[in-house]
Protein backbone atom coordinates (compact mmCIF):
# COMPACT_ATOMS: atom_id res chain seq x y z
CA UNK A 1 0.00 0.00 0.00
CA UNK A 2 1.48 3.39 -0.96
CA UNK A 3 2.46 5.67 1.86
CA UNK A 4 0.12 8.55 2.52
CA UNK A 5 1.34 12.03 3.19
CA UNK A 6 -0.39 15.35 3.77
CA UNK A 7 0.89 18.34 1.82
CA UNK A 8 -0.33 21.82 2.69
CA UNK A 9 -1.24 23.96 -0.33
CA UNK A 10 -1.66 27.71 0.13
CA UNK A 11 -2.80 30.09 1.48
CA UNK A 12 0.12 31.77 -0.32
CA UNK A 13 0.87 30.18 -3.66
CA UNK A 14 2.11 31.62 -6.98
CA UNK A 15 -1.08 30.57 -8.74
CA UNK A 16 -3.42 31.98 -6.11
CA UNK A 17 -4.09 35.71 -6.20
CA UNK A 18 -6.19 35.30 -3.05
CA UNK A 19 -5.71 33.11 0.00
CA UNK A 20 -7.22 29.65 0.23
CA UNK A 21 -5.65 26.66 1.91
CA UNK A 22 -5.96 22.99 1.03
CA UNK A 23 -4.69 20.00 2.91
CA UNK A 24 -3.88 17.50 0.19
CA UNK A 25 -3.73 13.84 1.18
CA UNK A 26 -1.37 12.18 -1.29
CA UNK A 27 -0.56 8.62 -2.21
CA UNK A 28 2.69 8.99 -4.13
CA UNK A 29 1.85 11.73 -6.66
CA UNK A 30 -1.92 11.18 -6.58
CA UNK A 31 -4.32 13.28 -4.53
CA UNK A 32 -6.74 11.01 -2.67
CA UNK A 33 -8.46 13.73 -0.68
CA UNK A 34 -8.46 17.51 -0.54
CA UNK A 35 -9.69 19.39 2.50
CA UNK A 36 -10.24 23.08 1.79
CA UNK A 37 -9.90 25.74 4.40
CA UNK A 38 -10.92 29.37 3.99
CA UNK A 39 -11.35 32.28 6.37
CA UNK A 40 -8.11 34.21 5.98
CA UNK A 41 -9.80 37.41 4.85
CA UNK A 42 -13.41 37.14 6.04
CA UNK A 43 -14.94 40.62 6.15
CA UNK A 44 -18.43 40.07 7.52
CA UNK A 45 -20.03 42.44 5.01
CA UNK A 46 -23.43 40.82 5.48
CA UNK A 47 -23.50 41.91 9.11
CA UNK A 48 -23.24 45.56 8.06
CA UNK A 49 -27.04 45.57 7.76
CA UNK A 50 -26.94 46.44 11.45
CA UNK A 51 -25.09 49.69 10.69
CA UNK A 52 -25.87 50.67 7.10
CA UNK A 53 -29.36 51.43 5.82
CA UNK A 54 -30.86 49.56 2.90
CA UNK A 55 -29.73 52.21 0.38
CA UNK A 56 -26.16 52.25 1.65
CA UNK A 57 -26.08 48.46 1.39
CA UNK A 58 -25.99 48.85 -2.42
CA UNK A 59 -22.46 50.20 -2.06
CA UNK A 60 -21.54 47.53 0.47
CA UNK A 61 -22.65 44.73 -1.88
CA UNK A 62 -20.67 46.28 -4.74
CA UNK A 63 -17.58 45.83 -2.60
CA UNK A 64 -18.09 42.09 -2.16
CA UNK A 65 -16.00 41.51 -5.26
CA UNK A 66 -13.71 43.52 -7.52
CA UNK A 67 -14.57 41.51 -10.62
CA UNK A 68 -18.34 41.07 -10.49
CA UNK A 69 -18.89 44.18 -8.39
CA UNK A 70 -21.62 45.50 -10.67
CA UNK A 71 -23.59 42.27 -10.58
CA UNK A 72 -23.55 42.11 -6.79
CA UNK A 73 -25.08 45.57 -6.66
CA UNK A 74 -27.62 44.59 -9.28
CA UNK A 75 -28.62 41.40 -7.44
CA UNK A 76 -29.10 43.23 -4.17
CA UNK A 77 -31.14 45.98 -5.86
CA UNK A 78 -33.29 43.33 -7.56
CA UNK A 79 -34.08 41.75 -4.22
CA UNK A 80 -35.07 45.04 -2.58
CA UNK A 81 -37.05 46.10 -5.67
CA UNK A 82 -38.93 42.81 -5.49
CA UNK A 83 -39.81 43.41 -1.84
CA UNK A 84 -40.93 47.01 -2.52
CA UNK A 85 -42.75 46.12 -5.76
CA UNK A 86 -40.74 48.70 -7.67
CA UNK A 87 -41.10 48.60 -11.42
CA UNK A 88 -37.68 49.36 -12.82
CA UNK A 89 -37.76 51.38 -16.08
CA UNK A 90 -36.98 49.25 -19.09
CA UNK A 91 -33.98 51.34 -20.14
CA UNK A 92 -32.41 50.79 -16.73
CA UNK A 93 -32.91 47.02 -17.17
CA UNK A 94 -31.13 47.19 -20.51
CA UNK A 95 -28.30 49.29 -19.11
CA UNK A 96 -27.87 46.80 -16.29
CA UNK A 97 -27.77 43.97 -18.83
CA UNK A 98 -25.10 45.72 -20.90
CA UNK A 99 -22.89 46.41 -17.88
CA UNK A 100 -23.44 42.87 -16.61
CA UNK A 101 -22.35 41.34 -19.92
CA UNK A 102 -19.33 43.64 -20.07
CA UNK A 103 -18.48 42.37 -16.57
CA UNK A 104 -18.76 38.79 -17.82
CA UNK A 105 -16.34 39.46 -20.70
CA UNK A 106 -13.93 41.16 -18.33
CA UNK A 107 -14.14 38.32 -15.79
CA UNK A 108 -13.68 35.55 -18.35
CA UNK A 109 -10.72 37.34 -19.97
CA UNK A 110 -9.14 37.78 -16.56
CA UNK A 111 -9.62 34.08 -15.93
CA UNK A 112 -8.14 33.08 -19.30
CA UNK A 113 -5.10 35.19 -18.52
CA UNK A 114 -4.66 33.60 -15.11
CA UNK A 115 -5.05 30.14 -16.63
CA UNK A 116 -2.41 30.86 -19.27
CA UNK A 117 -0.12 32.23 -16.58
CA UNK A 118 -0.63 29.08 -14.50
CA UNK A 119 0.68 26.80 -17.20
CA UNK A 120 3.46 29.19 -18.13
CA UNK A 121 2.08 30.60 -21.40
CA UNK A 122 3.07 34.18 -20.68
CA UNK A 123 2.30 35.71 -24.07
CA UNK A 124 -1.23 34.30 -23.97
CA UNK A 125 -1.66 35.72 -20.48
CA UNK A 126 -0.60 39.15 -21.72
CA UNK A 127 -2.85 39.01 -24.79
CA UNK A 128 -5.89 38.11 -22.64
CA UNK A 129 -5.28 40.91 -20.20
CA UNK A 130 -4.50 43.40 -22.97
CA UNK A 131 -7.98 42.82 -24.38
CA UNK A 132 -9.49 42.97 -20.94
CA UNK A 133 -8.11 46.51 -20.60
CA UNK A 134 -10.43 47.61 -23.39
CA UNK A 135 -13.43 46.52 -21.35
CA UNK A 136 -12.08 48.35 -18.31
CA UNK A 137 -11.71 51.45 -20.48
CA UNK A 138 -15.36 51.10 -21.49
CA UNK A 139 -16.34 50.88 -17.83
CA UNK A 140 -14.37 54.01 -17.12
CA UNK A 141 -15.95 55.91 -20.01
CA UNK A 142 -19.48 54.89 -19.04
CA UNK A 143 -19.34 54.93 -15.24
CA UNK A 144 -16.16 56.73 -14.19
CA UNK A 145 -14.87 53.63 -12.43
CA UNK A 146 -12.78 50.69 -13.58
CA UNK A 147 -13.50 48.33 -10.67
CA UNK A 148 -16.33 49.69 -8.55
CA UNK A 149 -18.90 51.56 -10.66
CA UNK A 150 -21.59 52.54 -8.17
CA UNK A 151 -24.18 53.00 -10.89
CA UNK A 152 -26.87 50.80 -9.37
CA UNK A 153 -29.57 52.22 -7.18
CA UNK A 154 -32.78 50.80 -5.89
CA UNK A 155 -35.27 51.54 -8.65
CA UNK A 156 -32.83 51.71 -11.55
CA UNK A 157 -29.41 53.10 -12.37
CA UNK A 158 -27.66 56.39 -11.68
CA UNK A 159 -26.03 56.92 -15.07
CA UNK A 160 -27.20 56.62 -18.64
CA UNK A 161 -25.23 55.67 -21.71
CA UNK A 162 -26.08 57.87 -24.69
CA UNK A 163 -26.60 56.34 -28.11
CA UNK A 164 -23.21 57.51 -29.44
CA UNK A 165 -21.43 55.88 -26.52
CA UNK A 166 -23.28 52.60 -26.99
CA UNK A 167 -22.47 52.59 -30.72
CA UNK A 168 -18.84 53.32 -29.90
CA UNK A 169 -18.80 50.35 -27.53
CA UNK A 170 -20.29 48.06 -30.17
CA UNK A 171 -17.61 49.08 -32.66
CA UNK A 172 -14.87 48.46 -30.04
CA UNK A 173 -16.37 45.03 -29.38
CA UNK A 174 -16.50 44.32 -33.14
CA UNK A 175 -12.77 44.96 -33.35
CA UNK A 176 -12.12 42.98 -30.19
CA UNK A 177 -14.06 39.99 -31.46
CA UNK A 178 -11.60 39.43 -34.33
CA UNK A 179 -8.63 39.55 -31.98
CA UNK A 180 -10.42 37.32 -29.52
CA UNK A 181 -11.05 34.67 -32.18
CA UNK A 182 -7.31 34.45 -32.83
CA UNK A 183 -6.31 34.37 -29.17
CA UNK A 184 -8.96 31.96 -27.99
CA UNK A 185 -8.17 29.67 -30.92
CA UNK A 186 -4.78 29.14 -29.26
CA UNK A 187 -6.51 28.09 -26.02
CA UNK A 188 -8.64 25.63 -27.98
CA UNK A 189 -6.05 24.22 -30.40
CA UNK A 190 -2.60 24.54 -28.88
CA UNK A 191 -0.98 21.23 -27.99
CA UNK A 192 0.55 22.48 -24.73
CA UNK A 193 -2.77 23.90 -23.55
CA UNK A 194 -4.67 20.76 -24.46
CA UNK A 195 -2.11 18.54 -22.79
CA UNK A 196 -2.78 20.30 -19.49
CA UNK A 197 -6.58 20.48 -19.76
CA UNK A 198 -8.05 17.59 -21.74
CA UNK A 199 -9.29 14.76 -19.54
CA UNK A 200 -8.10 16.49 -16.37
CA UNK A 201 -10.44 17.24 -13.45
CA UNK A 202 -13.53 15.30 -14.53
CA UNK A 203 -16.80 16.40 -12.91
CA UNK A 204 -19.68 14.26 -14.13
CA UNK A 205 -23.19 15.60 -14.53
CA UNK A 206 -24.36 13.65 -11.48
CA UNK A 207 -21.45 14.88 -9.37
CA UNK A 208 -22.13 18.45 -10.46
CA UNK A 209 -25.68 18.14 -9.10
CA UNK A 210 -24.70 16.27 -5.94
CA UNK A 211 -21.98 18.80 -5.14
CA UNK A 212 -24.15 21.80 -5.97
CA UNK A 213 -21.88 23.18 -8.71
CA UNK A 214 -22.95 26.32 -10.54
CA UNK A 215 -22.14 28.37 -13.63
CA UNK A 216 -19.60 27.32 -16.27
CA UNK A 217 -18.45 24.58 -13.88
CA UNK A 218 -21.92 23.03 -14.09
CA UNK A 219 -22.50 23.78 -17.76
CA UNK A 220 -19.19 22.14 -18.70
CA UNK A 221 -20.63 18.99 -17.11
CA UNK A 222 -23.55 18.98 -19.53
CA UNK A 223 -26.18 20.77 -17.45
CA UNK A 224 -27.98 23.46 -19.44
CA UNK A 225 -28.83 25.81 -16.59
CA UNK A 226 -28.19 29.53 -16.87
CA UNK A 227 -30.06 31.92 -14.58
CA UNK A 228 -30.23 34.52 -17.34
CA UNK A 229 -32.92 32.30 -18.84
CA UNK A 230 -35.16 33.17 -15.88
CA UNK A 231 -35.57 36.53 -17.62
CA UNK A 232 -34.33 39.05 -15.07
CA UNK A 233 -33.12 42.49 -16.27
CA UNK A 234 -33.56 42.59 -20.08
CA UNK A 235 -32.66 38.96 -20.75
CA UNK A 236 -36.28 38.09 -21.49
CA UNK A 237 -35.99 40.29 -24.62
CA UNK A 238 -32.72 38.81 -25.84
CA UNK A 239 -32.08 35.63 -27.81
CA UNK A 240 -29.33 33.32 -26.68
CA UNK A 241 -28.64 29.63 -26.30
CA UNK A 242 -27.11 28.17 -23.16
CA UNK A 243 -23.52 27.10 -23.79
CA UNK A 244 -22.72 23.64 -22.51
CA UNK A 245 -20.24 20.85 -23.02
CA UNK A 246 -20.53 17.19 -22.24
CA UNK A 247 -16.78 16.63 -21.88
CA UNK A 248 -16.85 17.39 -18.13
CA UNK A 249 -13.11 18.19 -17.97
CA UNK A 250 -10.96 21.30 -17.54
CA UNK A 251 -10.83 21.84 -21.30
CA UNK A 252 -14.66 21.89 -21.37
CA UNK A 253 -14.73 24.54 -18.63
CA UNK A 254 -12.28 26.65 -20.63
CA UNK A 255 -14.31 26.17 -23.82
CA UNK A 256 -17.59 27.14 -22.15
CA UNK A 257 -16.08 30.36 -20.79
CA UNK A 258 -14.54 31.27 -24.14
CA UNK A 259 -17.83 30.76 -25.95
CA UNK A 260 -19.59 32.80 -23.28
CA UNK A 261 -17.33 35.77 -24.11
CA UNK A 262 -18.61 35.74 -27.70
CA UNK A 263 -22.14 35.22 -26.45
CA UNK A 264 -21.81 38.28 -24.21
CA UNK A 265 -20.63 40.37 -27.16
CA UNK A 266 -23.68 39.22 -29.14
CA UNK A 267 -25.97 40.01 -26.20
CA UNK A 268 -24.55 43.53 -25.90
CA UNK A 269 -25.14 44.07 -29.63
CA UNK A 270 -28.74 42.92 -29.25
CA UNK A 271 -29.30 45.06 -26.17
CA UNK A 272 -27.86 48.17 -27.86
CA UNK A 273 -30.12 47.59 -30.86
CA UNK A 274 -33.23 47.18 -28.71
CA UNK A 275 -32.66 49.57 -25.83
CA UNK A 276 -35.79 51.68 -25.31
CA UNK A 277 -35.78 55.38 -24.58
CA UNK A 278 -37.32 55.61 -21.09
CA UNK A 279 -36.39 56.95 -17.68
CA UNK A 280 -33.42 55.28 -16.00
CA UNK A 281 -34.79 55.13 -12.46
CA UNK A 282 -38.14 54.88 -10.73
CA UNK A 283 -38.95 56.92 -7.63
CA UNK A 284 -38.74 54.79 -4.51
CA UNK A 285 -40.52 55.86 -1.35
CA UNK A 286 -40.69 54.31 2.11
CA UNK A 287 -38.84 51.40 3.59
CA UNK A 288 -38.88 47.75 2.47
CA UNK A 289 -40.95 45.26 4.44
CA UNK A 290 -40.85 41.57 3.59
CA UNK A 291 -38.38 39.12 2.16
CA UNK A 292 -37.10 37.98 -1.20
CA UNK A 293 -34.78 35.39 -2.67
CA UNK A 294 -33.18 36.40 -5.96
CA UNK A 295 -31.03 34.37 -8.32
CA UNK A 296 -28.90 35.71 -11.11
CA UNK A 297 -26.01 34.59 -13.28
CA UNK A 298 -22.64 36.03 -12.43
CA UNK A 299 -19.55 35.20 -14.55
CA UNK A 300 -18.67 32.41 -12.12
CA UNK A 301 -22.20 31.11 -11.86
CA UNK A 302 -25.47 31.48 -10.03
CA UNK A 303 -25.48 33.89 -7.09
CA UNK A 304 -28.32 33.67 -4.59
CA UNK A 305 -29.36 36.78 -2.70
CA UNK A 306 -31.64 36.85 0.32
CA UNK A 307 -32.95 40.10 1.76
CA UNK A 308 -35.27 40.33 4.74
CA UNK A 309 -36.64 43.70 5.70
CA UNK A 310 -38.77 44.83 8.62
CA UNK A 311 -40.25 48.16 7.52
CA UNK A 312 -37.41 50.25 8.96
CA UNK A 313 -34.38 51.60 7.13
CA UNK A 314 -32.24 48.78 8.53
CA UNK A 315 -32.63 45.26 7.18
CA UNK A 316 -32.95 42.19 9.39
CA UNK A 317 -30.73 40.13 7.13
CA UNK A 318 -28.89 40.30 3.86
CA UNK A 319 -27.23 37.17 2.63
CA UNK A 320 -25.43 36.28 -0.54
CA UNK A 321 -24.40 32.80 -1.53
CA UNK A 322 -21.66 33.45 -4.04
CA UNK A 323 -20.78 31.08 -6.90
CA UNK A 324 -17.33 30.19 -5.60
CA UNK A 325 -18.81 29.18 -2.24
CA UNK A 326 -21.10 26.79 -4.13
CA UNK A 327 -18.25 25.45 -6.26
CA UNK A 328 -15.92 24.54 -3.37
CA UNK A 329 -17.47 21.07 -2.85
CA UNK A 330 -17.09 20.42 -6.60
CA UNK A 331 -13.45 21.47 -6.32
CA UNK A 332 -12.80 18.78 -3.71
CA UNK A 333 -14.41 16.29 -6.08
CA UNK A 334 -12.25 17.13 -9.12
CA UNK A 335 -9.10 17.10 -7.02
CA UNK A 336 -9.67 13.51 -5.94
CA UNK A 337 -7.48 11.25 -8.03
CA UNK A 338 -5.62 14.01 -9.84
CA UNK A 339 -1.86 14.38 -10.11
CA UNK A 340 -0.28 16.64 -7.51
CA UNK A 341 1.16 18.79 -10.31
CA UNK A 342 -2.35 19.49 -11.66
CA UNK A 343 -3.70 20.87 -8.38
CA UNK A 344 -2.97 24.58 -9.09
CA UNK A 345 -4.56 24.33 -12.51
CA UNK A 346 -7.64 22.54 -11.20
CA UNK A 347 -8.16 25.15 -8.52
CA UNK A 348 -8.10 27.74 -11.27
CA UNK A 349 -10.65 25.90 -13.41
CA UNK A 350 -13.41 26.69 -10.91
CA UNK A 351 -12.45 30.37 -11.39
CA UNK A 352 -12.21 30.89 -7.63
CA UNK A 353 -13.06 34.25 -6.16
CA UNK A 354 -12.07 34.19 -2.53
CA UNK A 355 -13.10 37.81 -2.11
CA UNK A 356 -16.70 36.75 -2.89
CA UNK A 357 -16.43 33.66 -0.71
CA UNK A 358 -15.10 35.68 2.22
CA UNK A 359 -17.76 38.36 1.81
CA UNK B 1 -45.84 22.32 5.67
CA UNK B 2 -47.18 25.85 5.27
CA UNK B 3 -46.54 28.06 2.24
CA UNK B 4 -45.38 31.45 3.55
CA UNK B 5 -45.05 33.00 0.10
CA UNK B 6 -44.23 31.76 -3.37
CA UNK B 7 -41.54 29.03 -3.14
CA UNK B 8 -40.98 29.53 0.62
CA UNK B 9 -42.42 26.83 2.88
CA UNK B 10 -42.36 26.63 6.64
CA UNK B 11 -41.67 23.11 7.85
CA UNK B 12 -41.34 21.29 11.17
CA UNK B 13 -38.19 19.41 12.12
CA UNK B 14 -39.86 16.03 11.64
CA UNK B 15 -40.52 16.96 8.01
CA UNK B 16 -36.92 17.96 7.28
CA UNK B 17 -35.34 14.62 6.45
CA UNK B 18 -38.23 13.23 4.38
CA UNK B 19 -38.01 16.40 2.28
CA UNK B 20 -34.22 16.25 2.04
CA UNK B 21 -34.30 12.61 0.95
CA UNK B 22 -37.03 13.28 -1.58
CA UNK B 23 -35.04 16.15 -3.07
CA UNK B 24 -31.88 14.09 -3.23
CA UNK B 25 -33.61 11.16 -4.90
CA UNK B 26 -35.22 13.50 -7.43
CA UNK B 27 -31.77 14.99 -8.23
CA UNK B 28 -32.39 18.46 -6.82
CA UNK B 29 -29.21 20.31 -5.98
CA UNK B 30 -28.67 22.08 -2.69
CA UNK B 31 -28.54 25.74 -3.67
CA UNK B 32 -27.81 27.14 -0.23
CA UNK B 33 -28.68 27.14 3.46
CA UNK B 34 -29.33 30.50 5.03
CA UNK B 35 -29.60 31.42 8.68
CA UNK B 36 -31.27 34.52 10.09
CA UNK B 37 -31.94 35.45 13.71
CA UNK B 38 -35.29 37.18 13.90
CA UNK B 39 -37.47 37.88 16.97
CA UNK B 40 -35.50 35.59 19.27
CA UNK B 41 -35.51 32.56 16.94
CA UNK B 42 -33.34 31.19 14.21
CA UNK B 43 -34.78 30.86 10.75
CA UNK B 44 -32.90 28.23 8.80
CA UNK B 45 -33.84 28.13 5.13
CA UNK B 46 -32.79 25.24 2.90
CA UNK B 47 -32.96 26.09 -0.81
CA UNK B 48 -33.08 23.41 -3.49
CA UNK B 49 -32.97 23.86 -7.24
CA UNK B 50 -33.91 21.63 -10.15
CA UNK B 51 -33.44 23.18 -13.59
CA UNK B 52 -35.12 26.55 -12.99
CA UNK B 53 -37.45 25.40 -10.21
CA UNK B 54 -36.58 26.55 -6.74
CA UNK B 55 -37.96 25.53 -3.34
CA UNK B 56 -37.04 27.10 -0.01
CA UNK B 57 -37.88 25.16 3.18
CA UNK B 58 -37.73 27.05 6.44
CA UNK B 59 -37.22 25.66 9.91
CA UNK B 60 -37.82 27.96 12.84
CA UNK B 61 -35.83 26.92 15.88
CA UNK B 62 -35.36 28.30 19.37
CA UNK B 63 -32.09 29.82 20.49
CA UNK B 64 -30.53 26.71 22.01
CA UNK B 65 -32.53 24.15 20.10
CA UNK B 66 -30.43 21.74 18.00
CA UNK B 67 -30.80 21.35 14.25
CA UNK B 68 -29.77 18.08 12.62
CA UNK B 69 -27.05 18.27 10.03
CA UNK B 70 -27.95 17.27 6.47
CA UNK B 71 -24.28 16.96 5.45
CA UNK B 72 -24.46 13.17 5.37
CA UNK B 73 -27.11 13.44 2.65
CA UNK B 74 -25.79 16.53 0.86
CA UNK B 75 -22.01 16.80 1.25
CA UNK B 76 -22.09 20.39 0.04
CA UNK B 77 -23.99 21.31 3.23
CA UNK B 78 -20.74 21.11 5.21
CA UNK B 79 -19.70 24.68 4.46
CA UNK B 80 -23.17 26.16 5.00
CA UNK B 81 -23.64 24.40 8.34
CA UNK B 82 -20.22 25.33 9.66
CA UNK B 83 -20.84 28.91 8.55
CA UNK B 84 -24.19 29.09 10.39
CA UNK B 85 -22.67 27.73 13.54
CA UNK B 86 -19.68 30.04 13.49
CA UNK B 87 -21.46 33.25 12.54
CA UNK B 88 -24.79 32.77 14.35
CA UNK B 89 -24.09 30.14 16.99
CA UNK B 90 -26.72 27.79 15.56
CA UNK B 91 -26.47 24.41 17.25
CA UNK B 92 -26.02 22.06 14.26
CA UNK B 93 -25.69 18.46 15.40
CA UNK B 94 -23.78 15.57 13.83
CA UNK B 95 -22.02 17.46 11.06
CA UNK B 96 -19.96 15.24 8.80
CA UNK B 97 -17.02 17.63 9.04
CA UNK B 98 -17.02 19.81 12.12
CA UNK B 99 -14.59 22.69 11.72
CA UNK B 100 -15.05 23.74 15.36
CA UNK B 101 -15.67 27.40 14.57
CA UNK B 102 -12.53 27.75 12.48
CA UNK B 103 -14.15 28.10 9.04
CA UNK B 104 -13.68 31.86 9.07
CA UNK B 105 -11.03 32.08 11.82
CA UNK B 106 -12.87 34.90 13.60
CA UNK B 107 -11.91 35.68 17.18
CA UNK B 108 -15.32 37.03 18.17
CA UNK B 109 -17.96 34.43 18.98
CA UNK B 110 -21.18 34.51 16.90
CA UNK B 111 -20.33 37.85 15.22
CA UNK B 112 -23.57 37.97 13.23
CA UNK B 113 -25.78 38.02 16.33
CA UNK B 114 -26.63 41.44 17.69
CA UNK B 115 -25.21 42.14 21.15
CA UNK B 116 -28.66 42.08 22.75
CA UNK B 117 -29.37 38.66 21.19
CA UNK B 118 -26.21 36.95 22.42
Amino acid sequence: MPKRSVVPFGPQHPVLPEPIHLDLVLEDEHVVEAIPSIGYVHRGLESLVQKKDFNEMVYVTERICGICSFMHGMGYCNAVEQIMNVEVPRRAEYLRTIWAEMSRIHSHLLWLGLLADAFGFESLFMQSWRMREKILDMFEISTGGRVIFSVNKIGGVLKDMPKEMLNQFVSILDGMEKELRETTQIFMDDYTVKSRLVGVGILTEEDAIRRGAVGPMMRASGLAIDMRKTGYAAYDDLDFEIITSKDCDSYARCKVRIEEIFQSIALIRQAVAKIPDTEIAAAVKGFPNGEAFVRFEQPRGEAYYYVRANGTKFLDRMRVRTPTFANLPALTQILQGCQFADVPLLILTIDPCISCTER
Amino acid sequence: MVELQKDIYKIEQVELFPIIMEKKNDMWRLVQICCAFVDGSYEVTYSFGHDYDIANYRLIVGKDEPVPSISRVYKSAIFYENEMRELFGLNVEHMKVDMNNTLYRIDEETPFLKKEDK
